[in-house]
């Protein structure tokens, strides 16, 4: 037997992940084997939002079959909707729910991957979900889930026993977000206008009509405000709770920002003292909360790198989508953002961009998410979800691009392209970097959302219907057998020699 | 009865010895004998060497009171099997020992016909002239026109294999009641709706008599009466007499069950069987409602006959068939049964014994067992229970196997009946002739773990030796003398034994019902008959003194007549000319003239069976009816698979069921590797029956076929290590290629290799023509991938390398492999490329052995508790993982990739042990982000 191979990934514990030696010789035998497989034509034909295009097209950080640093050894793909889920939500500490564009919302353990219930009653997609846990203050803890749909309505569920708890119907236009103050406990509801509810469901005070797009994203700032975006607009609204004097509830607007050239397409808090924007032509806006000025501005995201390339690169593709912000994640440090196709790490502090990954996917990416261990995992619309560690860069020499089988199909362009960003990156300051620790690959379509549990691992929903759960395959096996001991007990069969 | 044994003397086979029985054509003295069953593939030491057919086989017999015992039919319906066997002779020699059939008559002390419910009785014999030794199990049937109501019929397992017989006699027993028990109710149903039938028209009749007598009456209104209406009157009377006998039959035969059945010990192993007895009871002896409808939908407008008085037995009537007696569901359903136990007792004894020693183990380790044992072999007749129930429209419940019966079977722990019968013998022979056997006993005592059922076999042993006296005789020769002796026993066993036998399970049960044991073994040489044997049974002996060999003996029988002969036309006649229907003796003949051969309709219905029977995830494309292609491909073993599969939901998959349709387009050169498999199917008609039991048809020659073809794999490719430990580990190995037959052909034989999630089929996909999914990989372990050449395919391709890390990849085509490394000694040992292991069958052995060995390690890795969890509180994580590590590589002396195939297993087992209801999901796809190589030829 003739192993025609060499390994292709034993590099990757070494500081940089592949040693560029031996890829020709590699690159030759695994064209072999696509010829082997696919009759080679077949191969280059098939074009989709996957990684093999990308290393071709664009200098697409790959990472070989060889993932020691990925805990995902495990999944289980849960099936229960029938078109695109779009939303995940943490219940507790072991269930979630998932909601999508066929009306249904779906709870299910985490841990187990059982599907504990479905929640029937819209009858178009959901456009926003919330949950709605009672803190102390209340008597009955139970867990209300709250979905908006392109029905008009708004359901809210028990979310322990998939009883309907109540359902509003009085919405002039779609709910597009749904936001809790807990501190006030009520809940706010965005559409054309602004509905603030309590508790009860009681409609307690509403703003006029905003605008015909309505609001796209809403959060709660501190002096009991909260801010919308509405369109290229900031607006910040300020509750007033029924006092001594007043015994009604009232929202006022009390500003208006219009920094923004272009559509605001997300929103999120900082710290308790500022928040950030981001719009669709790429400007990220971090404002300050108490005052509502603005902290910094970034835009030109393809600025730090000032190379042809890339300048290529990006007037190749100078549609605005490129460049548009999809979603923010912070820290204490940094505020990460997706930037089309890229990741971006903005220092706080620094107020700058310390760490960039321009082309994080192949396609936009969705949805990011920090985890405590200095990871970010983002999910894309190419239907990948990747793990990126942020890492001071110590030493100059760095070369982000492990070959792994994928390049096969690269045809020997890879080496070429994969070398520059590097280059990039380190004339320009920044001084850290998105290394790629490892990608998961289960998904046939966009990835729109993933959730994190500390104790269970990954779920990533998709257009694919389908949801996966990606679970760390050491923990889950030594669970096993920690279960099956306890039942092996309960059953008496275990007799412990004490 | 005649009795039967004096005929044996004069019937003895007289075309028998002047049939050219063997070719040579040399003169006598210079030919070698040739040994005359090489061609059958026998060797010389095989026990078939002094029999004159070819293989066991089932003979169903009866005792026609119109022309004697004559054979009925043959399972397998083959004449090659009994070859030329004499099946007439066997039939009286079988049916002469049934000494407790019983008559309905007159008892002295009732006014009315009386039936008798009798046991079946179970008889062993031997007859050393034809080397035969039968398993003969009679029974009655009610008909309403036989003699005394009843028909003696008898099924016999015939053997040249006398141990077999013996120490199947339990198992035997069982099946055989079972077939009978199928038998009875389907009559006991045919048998009251003739007697419904009778009853109205009697009832009829007695309305013309009565209407005439009124008439006549009216005619002549003078003091007296004619003798004209005298006679009326008195034929009026014996109506209303045979009205009120028919009656009380009909209540008779409808009480039967409940009174039956209050009347047994129930035994613990026999509770199931008799709860089903009991339901099906409640079904077809129910007052009316089944009987009724059943009668009246099959025949809308029955229209009572005028039964003429004085009708009297003619000789000349058509006796009905066993089918008709029997209502042809049941009959069918009896054939079924039948074939099932021709082909569980298929074969070598030991082979039996050790496969049911091996099913009997593996029944033990319920915990392992699942991981590559073929669960459709370990509970087969489970799934060949659910399978022949027949889906055919009929307002009852289908008979006899049903699914009450017990899920797990019988365990079929040969020692037991190997004791029984080989003990109880030895009790009166004592060690010379038990010498050898006597060792066997002891070796099987020893293999036998539990102590517990020790103790049961030491009880039961017992309790034979207080009873053999009575009900067990081993008697030299099959001698008239045995009559004697034979209801000596009869009477001793009507002595009913105290009810605290029953404890010691099914073999004393046996002594304790009706039934008896005989053995009468033939033993040609009296050196085996000890002494004080002799002594008690000087007849024997000087019989067996006188005719030392057979053939010689048998000159002594030439000068009877045969009724054999006459037997044979007599069949002929019965079953090939259309029946002269006498209408006042055989009433409820009216609706035939088609009779057919007994045996056709069992072929066709059994064909039926299969179609309707099977499980409803197969694929669509049967219901459209096309026969021929289904009979393939139920042929065919690895099919057989492919339908069994559990998933319905993926069957449903509209591109699977594309898929599914090309196999009629392929069938033919797909199976033509396997064209004399099918061959056979289609030349022995009851090789089709068994199409109810899947498993005991495929399993052995899938087994063997599968062996082959895994051998072949490894002889080709020198890379069949790393792609059977894809298999092993978990990782979803796809077999890439054009040719659907030759794909499915691998996937079959790789499927050995696959560990399974549960007690279901193999996570095997034998062929998938649509692109891969992730699901695709989480459910199958074996994927067979069809390449398609045209751009269409390039999606298929595509989703195989997105999801290449979860997959090898072994295209057929190009033949090369992708997948991992494998560096361990453990596959090597499990497929050797040089092995001398030729056959597939025993590569498949060979496999399973290794892989038992493979499982056990497992089972010692998940069930150590220091290597899962902490031994005390501070211990590190790190530690118990540096503990799991060296357990596995010095305990288990496992070396790299081999520890990743014992970890996979072990999960599946704990899995599998925490599943409450198992089946339910699919376990979670388990993966490693391991480099692939590319191996080629």
């Amino acid at each position: 037997m003739k192993a025609h191979c060499s390994s292709p990934g034993e590099t990757g514990e070494t500081g940089s992940p592949h040693p560029p030696g031996p890829r020709s010789p590699l690159h030759q035998k695994h064209l072999d084997l696509g010829s082997g497989l696919g009759r080679s034509s077949s191969w280059t034909c098939c074009s989709s939002s996957s990684q093999i295009m990308g290393v071709r097209k664009s200098p697409l950080q790959t990472i070989g079959e060889e993932q020691t640093q990925n805990p995902y050894t495990e999944l289980l793909v849960l099936k229960a909707h029938h078109d695109i889920v779009r939303f995940l939500v943490q219940l507790d500490d072991y269930r979630f729910a998932s909601a999508g564009d066929d009306g249904i919302v779906v709870v299910w353990n985490a841990q187990t991957g059982e599907k504990l219930l479905e929640l029937n009653g819209h009858t178009q997609k959901i456009t926003a979900i919330i949950t709605f846990s009672s803190l102390g203050s209340c008597e009955e803890k139970n867990q209300l889930i709250l979905t908006a749909s392109a029905d008009r309505t708004v359901i809210v569920w028990d979310g322990d026993t998939a009883r309907q708890v109540q359902r509003i119907s009085c919405f002039q236009s779609t709910v597009k977000c749904l936001t809790v103050l807990q501190r006030l406990d009520v809940w706010l509801s965005g559409g054309n206008d602004l509905c603030v509810w309590n508790r009860k469901l009681d409609l307690l005070c509403k703003t006029s009509h905003l605008s015909d797009t309505g609001i796209s994203a809403l959060v709660e700032i501190p002096k009991k405000c909260v801010v919308a975006a509405v369109g290229k607009e900031l607006i910040i609204f300020r509750l007033v709770a029924p006092t001594g004097g007043s015994l009604e509830w009232d929202i006022l607007e009390v500003k208006r920002l219009l920094d923004h050239q272009d559509n605001i397409l997300s929103l999120i808090n900082v710290n308790d003292l500022s928040f950030v924007t981001g719009s669709h032509i790429g400007e990220l806006i971090i404002w300050d909360a108490l005052d509502w000025t603005m902290q910094a501005y970034e835009r030109n995201f393809w600025d730090p790198s000032p190379q042809l390339d890339t300048q290529q690169e990006i007037k190749l593709c100078q549609k605005s989508n490129d460049i548009s912000i999809h979603h923010f994640t912070c820290d204490e440090e940094n505020v990460f953002a997706a930037v089309g196709r890229g990741l971006y790490v903005y220092n706080l502090q620094m107020k700058r961009v310390i760490a960039c990954q321009k082309t994080a996917h192949d396609s936009n990416v969705l949805h990011i998410a920090k985890l405590p261990n200095r990871q970010l995992i983002s999910c894309s619309e190419d239907g990948s979800v990747r793990i990126w560690e942020l890492r001071e860069k110590q030493q100059l020499a760095a070369e982000p691009v492990p070959t792994g089988f994928f390049n096969m199909w690269g045809f020997g362009r890879v080496n070429k392209q994969a070398s520059q960003p590097v280059k990039k990156q380190q004339e320009n300051a920044t001084s850290c970097s998105l290394e790629l620790i490892g990608d998961l690959i289960g998904h046939s379509s966009s990835v729109e959302m993933f959730l994190y549990f500390e104790d269970h691992g990954l779920v990533t929903c998709s257009a694919d219907h389908l949801i996966i759960l990606w679970k760390n395959g050491e923990r889950e096996s030594g669970l096993r057998s920690l279960r099956l001991f306890q039942k092996l007990e309960e059953n008496g069969d275990l007799y412990l020699a004490v | 009865m005649i009795s039967a044994p004096d005929v044996v003397a004069f019937t003895k086979e007289e075309e028998y010895e002047e049939e050219p029985y063997n070719e040579p054509a040399l003169p006598e003295e210079y030919s070698v004998p040739l040994f005359p069953f090489a061609s059958q593939g026998a060797n010389p030491w095989s026990k078939l060497s002094g029999a004159k057919f070819s293989r066991d086989f089932i003979l169903i017999s009866e005792f026609s009171e119109q022309v004697g015992p004559q054979p009925l039919l043959t399972i397998p319906n083959d004449t090659k099997v009994f070859g030329t066997f004499d099946l007439n002779y066997f039939s009286l020699r079988i049916m002469s020992v049934d000494y407790q059939a019983s008559f309905v008559g007159h008892p002295p002390g009732s006014a009315y016909p009386k039936l008798n419910f009798v046991e079946d009785s179970k008889v062993v014999l031997g007859d050393s002239k034809e080397g035969a030794f039968a398993y003969v199990h009679h029974l009655t049937l009610y008909d309403l026109e036989a003699r005394g109501f009843v028909r003696p019929f008898c099924m016999a397992y015939i053997s040249a294999d006398q141990h077999k017989i013996m120490q199947q006699f339990q198992e035997l027993s069982a099946e055989f009641s079972r077939a009978s028990e199928c038998l009875k109710t389907g009559n006991r149903k045919a048998f009251a709706g003739e007697l419904e039938k009778k009853l109205k028209d009697l009832d009829y009749t007695r309305t013309v008599l009565h209407t005439e007598t009124e008439i006549q009456k009216k005619a002549n209104d003078k003091g007296f009466y004619s003798s004209q209406a005298i006679e009326k009157a008195n034929e009026l009377a014996s109506v209303e007499k045979s009205i009120i006998e028919h009656q009380d039959l009909l209540k008779q035969i409808r009480s039967y069950p409940h009174r039956k059945l209050k009347g047994r010990d129930l035994c613990p192993g026999e509770m199931e069987h008799i709860q089903d007895q009991a339901s099906q009871a409640s079904t077809t002896s129910n007052p009316d409602e089944s009987a009724d409808t059943d009668l009246y939908t099959c025949r809308p407008a029955y229209t009572p006959k005028l039964i003429k008085a004085k009708s009297t037995k003619c000789f000349d009537k058509k006796l009905k068939t066993l089918e008709e007696l029997c209502d042809t569901e049941y009959f069918t359903q009896t054939l079924a049964q039948l074939s099932h136990i021709e082909h569980m007792f298929r074969g070598d004894l030991c082979y039996l014994l050790t496969s049911q020693i091996d099913r009997a183990l593996l029944k033990q380790q319920h915990i392992t067992n699942f991981l590559f044992e073929d669960f459709v072999e370990v509970d087969d007749r489970m799934v060949g229970k659910q399978e022949s129930i027949p889906s055919k429209p009929s307002q009852d419940r289908p008979p006899s196997s049903s699914l009450e019966e017990c899920p797990i079977p019988k365990v079929l722990i040969s020692v037991g009946s190997y004791k029984s019968s080989v003990e109880s013998v030895l009790i009166k022979m004592e060690q010379e002739l038990g010498d050898e056997e006597y060792k066997e006993v002891e070796v099987t005592e020893l293999s036998s773990v539990d102590p517990q059922e020790n103790l049961d076999y030491l009880d039961m042993d017992m309790k034979g030796s207080i009873s053999s006296g009575e009900s067990i005789e081993v008697l030299g020769t099959e001698k008239s003398t045995s009559v004697l002796s034979k209801s000596d026993s009869q009477a001793s066993l009507t002595v009913p034994l105290s009810p605290q036998v029953v404890r010691s399970k099914a073999v004393s049960h046996r002594t304790i019902s009706e039934d008896s044991i005989e053995v009468l073994s033939t033993c040609p040489s009296e050196a085996l008959i000890p002494d004080d044997f002799k002594a008690s049974y000087p007849s024997a002996i000087n019989e067996e003194e006188s005719y030392p060999d057979g053939n010689e003996g048998a000159i002594h029988f030439q000068a009877s007549i045969s009724p054999p002969e006459l037997g044979e036309s007599e069949e002929g006649s019965v079953e090939n000319t259309p029946s002269q229907i006498d209408s006042s003796c055989c009433i409820g003949k009216e609706s035939d003239g088609q009779l057919v051969l007994p045996s056709t309709p069992a072929h066709t219905h059994s064909d039926e069976d299969g179609v309707v029977s099977s499980p409803p995830q197969r694929h669509r494309q049967k219901d459209q009816g096309f026969r021929v292609d289904f009979s393939m491909e139920n042929a065919n073993p690895s099919s057989r698979d492919n339908s069994c599969e559990g998933f319905p939901a993926y069957e449903l998959d509209p591109s699977h069921l594309l898929a599914s349709r090309d196999i009629s387009k392929t069938s033919l050169d797909n199976y033509s590797d396997t064209t004399s498999y099918v061959s056979s199917v289609a030349s022995t008609s009851s090789d089709r029956i068994p199409s109810a039991y899947p498993a005991g048809l495929s399993s052995d020659r899938h087994k063997k076929r599968a062996g082959q073809n895994a051998l072949k794999f490894i002889r080709q490719y020198p890379f069949a290590h790393p792609a059977i430990y894809s298999l092993l580990s978990g990782r979803t190995l796809v077999v890439l290629g054009e040719d659907e037959t030759i794909v499915r052909k691998l996937v079959t034989a790789l499927a050995i290799f696959v560990p399974s999630y549960g007690c279901y089929a193999k996570p095997v996909k034998h062929w998938a023509s649509s692109p891969l999914h992730i699901m695709d990989f989480q459910k199958w372990k074996l994927i067979g991938l069809q390449r398609v050449a045209s751009p269409a395919g390039a999606g298929t391709l595509h989703a195989l390398s997105r999801y290449s890390r979860y997959t090898s990849i072994l295209d057929l085509d190009n033949k090369t492999l992708r997948c991992p490394l494998y560096r361990g000694t453990l596959v090597p040992r499990l497929a050797d490329h040089r092995t001398q292991i030729k056959r597939g069958s025993t590569y498949y052995l060979h496999v399973q052995s290794m892989l038992t060995q493979l499982c056990s390690k497992a089972f010692l890795y998940t069930f150590c508790h220091h290597l899962h969890l902490p031994t005390h509180d501070k211990e590190t994580e790190e530690l118990v993982a540096s503990r799991q590590a060296s357990f596995l590589k010095l305990t288990l002396g496992l070396v790299n990739e081999d520890v990743r195939v014992v970890q996979y297993l072990a999960e599946l087992l704990k899995l599998h042990y925490m599943q409450e209801s198992p089946g339910t999901s699919h376990p979670m796809l388990r993966f490693d982000y391991v480099p692939s190589f590319l191996y080629k030829i």
